[in-house]
């Protein structure tokens, strides 16, 4: 049976279709239930990070080395003839890209991958384009919601911290959209979910709520999806003031739901208490590994049409 | 009431009205008539019935393509050009929004890949009123009023 994403570039979490989310967690779940070490032999994938990352880096490329596949490229745009001979994107793509079978990037200009997926015929994999899309993050946040859940509808799902420039939190909150869960959206006024977002949310009919503190929604949460409020954004004073509202410690969590888990994409300074990694709540590290099966699965559709997931 | 003819007519041509007051200037320039050789008149600040103030531009042997009259929208989005021969009007149309503007406009994010490549700019019409156009390439989405037009 044909894929729909087969030699289809993954740019824009809002490219993707409800049907082909759902592809591409099945075909995660299955990958983590049955790897398949050979399903990209003699393939070769093109790794190239203009800026630097850790965990989207090595969790790629563990993701084409778990399935097979070999890895070109380089892991800071600093030494590529790009940056010292001035060559264009556009150029630097079309000559890559015909080493490989798939491109996978991250660059930190908006609109850089989309770009790329117009000077090359491989598929193109954007790994995070400046303050615009990081769509394979969110297919690893969801995939880790519909792993612990069982199920992506009717959730209710808080996100808390720095809401207005965390670019994880919008295309989560996007691609949820799809699937009718209720958001508490807890965070300082100065940095709320943006305006864009909130209509796009009010188009769609999603129930959602603002609210100040983590305590007064945390009991009835299915997931709470944690990122950081930046001391830098707020003078001293100010975020000595406020940042209490948006940590969280394991006493707070003596009254969820038993099957509420906390994500966050990692890292992490203060906003989560180490004294909540012990507690059954605690997902983040799994959330992190469940990178590599997201990815995996991205892989698998795009470089072959006869993968079948396995239920 | 005395009526006064506010521009002069034209032979043959085209006459473009319902242009917001300030606009009319902007319209020359992008359309490059500044450097035609085709007599124009232009009126700015006119009084209308409604009591707002337009700009009129009247270009003779110049005829708006489609292309061009959809362009117009981005100053003008309800303006009417009228096409004139023989000192008659024998064709009036509306401007049209179109879907999507390609290679017209700058991205007002200074980060958008779409600057620096070989690649023409293109944004998509996100919201009619109050115009708000959104950039193919890093996706953000701007008000009309933010954009510069590319030379």
């Amino acid at each position: 049976m044909n894929n729909p994403l087969y030699q289809k570039n993954i740019i824009s979490i809002a490219d993707l279709s409800r049907p082909d989310l759902e592809l591409i967690l099945e075909t995660a779940h299955s990958l983590k239930q049955t790897p398949q070490p050979t399903l990209l032999n003699n393939k070769v994938i093109a790794s190239c990070f203009f800026e630097a990352s850790t965990r989207t880096r090595l969790s790629f490329e563990t993701a084409v080395q778990r399935l097979g596949g070999s890895v070109i490229g380089f892991d800071s745009g600093g030494n590529t003839s790009l940056a010292q001979k001035g060559e264009t994107l556009a150029d630097s793509v079309k000559v890559i890209s015909s080493y490989a079978d798939a491109f996978f990037m991250r660059h930190p200009q908006e609109g850089a991958a989309r770009l790329a997926s117009e000077f090359t015929s491989v598929p193109v994999i954007n790994g995070g384009d400046g303050s615009n899309q990081h769509p394979t993050q969110t297919l690893l946040d969801l995939f880790t919601i519909y792993e612990t859940q069982a199920r992506l509808d009717n959730l209710n799902i808080a996100f808390v911290g720095d809401l207005k420039y965390g670019r994880t939190v919008h295309s989560l909150a996007q691609a949820l959209s799809l699937f009718n869960c209720n958001f508490y959206f807890i965070s300082p006024e100065a940095l709320a979910m943006p305006d864009y977002i909130i209509e796009e949310l009010t188009e769609r009919n999603i129930n959602f709520s603002l609210h100040t503190s983590i305590e007064e929604v945390v009991d009835e949460l299915d997931v709470l999806y944690m990122t950081r409020v930046q001391k830098e954004r707020f003078d001293e004073t100010e975020y000595q003031h406020m940042k209490s509202a948006f940590l969280l410690n394991a006493s707070m969590l003596n009254n969820v739901k038993d099957n509420l888990k906390v994500l966050h994409p990692l890292p992490r300074i203060d906003e989560i208490n180490q004294d909540v990694d012990s507690t059954p709540y605690a997902y983040y590290f799994q959330q992190a590994q469940n990178g590599v099966f997201a990815r995996q699965a991205l892989l698998a559709l795009l470089l072959t049409n006869h993968f079948q997931a396995k239920p | 009431m005395q009526k006064k003819l506010q521009v002069e007519a034209i032979e043959q041509g085209s006459v473009i009205d319902h242009i917001p007051a300030q606009q009319g200037v902007k319209i020359l320039k992008f359309f490059k008539f500044t450097q035609t050789n085709e007599k124009i008149t232009i009126g700015l600040n006119l009084a209308t019935q409604s009591g707002e103030s337009k700009d009129l531009i009247k270009i003779e042997n110049t005829f708006f393509n489609d292309k061009q009259a959809n362009q117009l929208a981005l100053f003008a989005p309800h303006a009417t050009i009228n096409q004139i021969k023989d000192f008659k009007v024998v064709n009036k149309f509306k401007v049209r929004l179109p879907s999507s503007f390609i290679g017209v406009l700058s991205c007002p994010n200074s980060n958008c890949i779409s600057h620096n490549e070989p690649v023409q700019s293109r944004f998509y019409v996100k919201q009619k009123q109050t115009l708000k156009l959104k950039c193919h390439y890093c996706e953000k989405s701007f008000e009309r009023a933010t954009f510069d037009e590319l030379d």
